[in-house]
C-alpha cells in the first residue's frame, strides 16, 4: 500500500520541526558542555590519578583514613544541620505570619525577604563582618544595653558563620514555605473548629501537616544550598570552619593537589545530586525551581 | 487596645493572643533588611571602625575607591563582563527555552535537566574544573574566558525566567501565524517575541547580575587586569575589615535596586 505523498511531505516536515527546534537548544548545551561538563568530567578523572599518574583509589582512600577528612566533612554536616534548623524557627512563623494578613500586605512585607536575595552575597558577608567585628554594632549596643561586659567574639568561629549563613539561606526556606502556606484553604481550619478543636489543637492537627509539604522543600534547599556554600562561611569563619568548599579551595590555592581537591569535589557532588534526587522523591521539585524562576 | 480582643480569625484566636507571633515576624523581618541597609550610613563615616551612626560625616572611603587605579579597573572588568554576559546567554538560552518548551521529543525533559545542571553542581567544583581546564586552553585570566564561564552560570537562570513565560503564553497565536503563511522564524520575532520581551529583559538584567555577584569562578579565572570587582573585595575581606569596601557595596546596592526597579517599571508599562 503505497503513502499518499502528502502524509510523506508531513511527516517529513514533522521530522525536520523536531530537528530544527533541538537545534535551538543546541548552542546553550554546547557551552554547558565546553565550560562544565567536561572539565567537571576531567576532575573526576584526576580524581582517580595518583600523585605518580597511575590509576589509584588513593585519594578516596586518604579520605576515608585521614581523620581531618571527617572533621571537614563534620563541620560541613553541624554547620548545614545547624543553619537548617535555624532558619526553620526563624522562618516558620515569618511564613506563618506573611501567610495570615491579607494579600496586599504580605507583598509588601514580601520585599523584606526578597531584598537579600537581589543583594549581592559579597555585600551582605561584609556587613555582618563589620556589625559583628570587636569594635563592631552588636559588641557596642550590648555592652551598652549591659546585655554583656567584655566584647563577645562573633566573627572568625562559627557563631559568626552560622549568623552569616542563616541570613544568606532564610528567604530559601521562606518562599516555598510561605506559597505552601499560602495555598491551604481556610475553610479546613473553619471546619476544625466547628467540631470543636482548639486553635492549637487545628493547627497542629489541620495546619502543619497542610504545610508540610512546602517546609520539607526549603528544609532541603537550603541543607543542599549550605553543603557546597563556599563565600560566606569562608569569610565569617575566617579559616577557623573549615568546610567542604573552603578545603577544595584549600588544597587548589596553597597545595596544588589537583588529585584531593578533585576527589573532595566528587563526593561533594555526589551528596549533592544524592539529596536533590531524595528530594525529587519527596517533593516535585520541577514546580519549586519553576515558581522560584518566575519570582 | 479593642484591637488586642478583636478576632485575628474567624476562629477563637484575637490578635492579643497573637502578639508573639507579630512580635517575632517583624523582627526576624528587620534582621533580613536591617543589617545590609546599616552599611549605607555607616560608609559615609570619617574613622576607619565605621560607626553607627557616625560621629563625623566624610566621603574619604568613596574618594579612595574613585582615585584608586585597581579598584576602577575592577569595576570597568565587572561591568564589562557583566554586559557581555548578559548580551551572549539571553539569546542563547532564550532559544532553548523556546525549543525545549515547543518540543515534543521525548528527550526534552533530560535535556532541560542537563541545561539546569549548573544551578545544581556545587560552584566551587566548577570554580576549579573550568580553572584547570583554562589552564589548558590558555584562557586564564582573558575577558573570553570569564564570560564564557559566567554565561554558563546565566543560561539556567534565565531559561527559567524565559521558560515560564513561555508557559503562560498561548502559542495558537503562533500557530496561526504559521497558517497565515510566516515562516518560523519569522512567526517567532513577530508574534511571540514581542510577548514574552518583558521576560527576556528581565532574563538579561538577571544574567547581567548572575556574572557582576559572581565570586568564585571569578576568584579562579579573573586575575591581573581582568580581575574582577567580587575577587578583589573578597580578597580585601580575607585580610582585614576595608572601609573602603562599605563604599563601593554602598554603590553596588544603589546600582541593584536601581536595576531592578528600571525592570519592574519596564513591566508594569508593557502590561498597561
Amino acid at each position: 500500500m503505497t503513502e499518499l505523498p502528502n502524509a510523506r511531505t508531513l511527516r517529513r516536515s514533522a521530522l525536520f520541526e523536531r530537528w530544527s527546534l533541538l537545534g535551538l537548544v543546541a548552542p546553550a548545551l554546547l557551552l554547558i558542555t565546553v565550560t562544565m561538563l567536561l572539565p567537571v568530567g576531567w576532575l573526576f578523572y584526576l580524581s582517580l590519578l595518583s600523585d605518580a599518574g597511575e590509576f589509584s583509589l588513593e585519594h578516596y582512600q586518604r579520605m576515608w583514613e585521614h581523620p581531618s577528612y571527617a572533621r571537614t566533612f563534620w563541620t560541613t554536616f553541624q554547620v548545614s544541620f545547624l543553619t537548617t534548623a535555624i532558619c526553620i524557627v526563624l522562618g516558620y512563623p515569618l511564613s506563618y505570619f506573611l501567610s495570615e494578613i491579607p494579600k496586599r500586605a504580605a507583598n509588601l512585607c514580601m520585599i523584606a525577604v526578597l531584598l537579600p536575595l537581589w543583594t549581592s552575597l559579597l555585600v551582605r558577608t561584609y556587613a555582618w563582618l563589620v556589625l559583628l567585628q570587636r569594635r563592631g554594632l552588636v559588641n557596642n549596643w550590648g555592652i551598652e544595653l549591659g546585655l554583656w561586659e567584655e566584647p563577645l567574639a562573633l566573627v572568625h568561629n562559627l557563631a559568626g558563620t552560622l549568623i552569616g549563613t542563616v541570613h544568606v539561606m532564610l528567604p530559601f526556606l521562606v518562599l516555598p514555605l510561605y506559597s505552601a502556606m499560602r495555598a491551604i484553604d481556610r475553610n479546613y481550619l473553619r471546619a476544625a473548629a466547628n467540631l470543636g478543636a482548639s486553635p492549637l489543637r487545628s493547627f497542629w492537627l489541620v495546619f502543619f501537616p497542610l504545610a508540610m509539604p512546602g517546609l520539607v522543600t526549603g528544609a532541603l534547599i537550603v541543607f543542599i544550598l549550605c553543603l557546597g556554600f563556599y563565600v560566606t562561611p569562608a569569610v565569617l569563619g575566617g579559616g577557623k570552619v573549615i568546610m567542604v568548599s573552603s578545603r577544595i579551595a584549600n588544597d587548589i590555592e596553597i597545595f596544588f593537589n589537583w588529585g584531593a581537591a578533585s576527589a573532595l569535589g566528587v563526593v561533594l557532588l555526589v551528596l549533592t545530586v544524592l539529596l536533590v534526587l531524595a528530594a525529587g522523591r519527596l517533593v516535585r521539585m520541577d514546580g519549586v525551581l519553576g515558581g522560584g524562576g518566575s519570582k | 487596645m479593642s484591637w488586642l480582643r478583636s478576632p485575628a480569625t474567624e476562629t477563637q484566636i484575637t490578635h492579643g493572643g497573637r502578639l508573639w507571633l507579630y512580635v517575632v515576624a517583624i523582627m526576624v523581618m528587620v534582621l533580613l533588611v536591617l543589617p545590609t541597609l546599616l552599611v549605607i550610613p555607616m560608609s559615609f563615616s570619617a574613622s576607619q571602625y565605621l560607626e553607627f551612626p557616625p560621629r563625623q560625616w566624610s566621603l574619604r572611603w568613596y574618594e579612595s575607591y574613585f582615585n584608586s587605579a585597581s579598584w576602577m579597573q575592577a569595576t570597568a572588568t565587572s561591568l564589562k563582563a557583566g554586559l557581555m554576559t548578559a548580551v551572549f546567554s539571553t539569546p542563547l538560552a532564550t532559544m532553548a527555552a523556546y525549543g525545549l518548551h515547543v518540543s515534543r521529543s521525548s528527550h526534552a525533559k533530560w535535556l532541560t535537566m542537563l541545561l539546569l545542571a549548573p544551578m545544581v553542581v556545587p560552584v566551587i567544583l566548577i570554580g576549579i574544573g573550568v580553572f584547570y581546564s583554562y589552564v589548558k586552553l590558555k584562557l586564564v585570566n582573558s575577558m573570553l574566558g570569564l564570560v564564557l564561564a559566567h554565561s554558563m552560570l546565566a543560561v539556567p537562570v534565565v531559561m527559567l525566567v524565559v521558560g515560564s513565560a513561555l508557559r503562560t503564553y498561548d502559542m495558537d497565536q503562533e500557530r496561526v501565524a504559521r497558517s497565515l503563511g510566516a515562516s518560523p522564524l519569522r512567526a517567532f520575532l513577530l508574534v511571540t517575541l514581542p510577548q514574552i520581551k518583558f521576560s527576556v529583559v528581565t532574563g538579561a538584567v538577571l544574567a547581567f547580575l548572575t556574572s557582576f555577584d559572581e565570586i568564585i569562578v571569578s576568584l579562579f579565572v579573573s586575575g591581573g587586569p581582568n580581575s574582577t570587582l567580587t575577587r578583589n573585595m573578597f580578597n580585601a575581606l580575607r585580610d582585614q575589615v576595608d572601609p573602603t569596601i562599605a563604599a563601593i557595596s554602598t554603590l553596588i546596592i544603589a546600582v541593584t535596586s536601581l536595576l531592578l526597579v528600571f525592570t519592574q517599571f519596564a513591566g508594569r508599562k508593557k502590561e498597561s
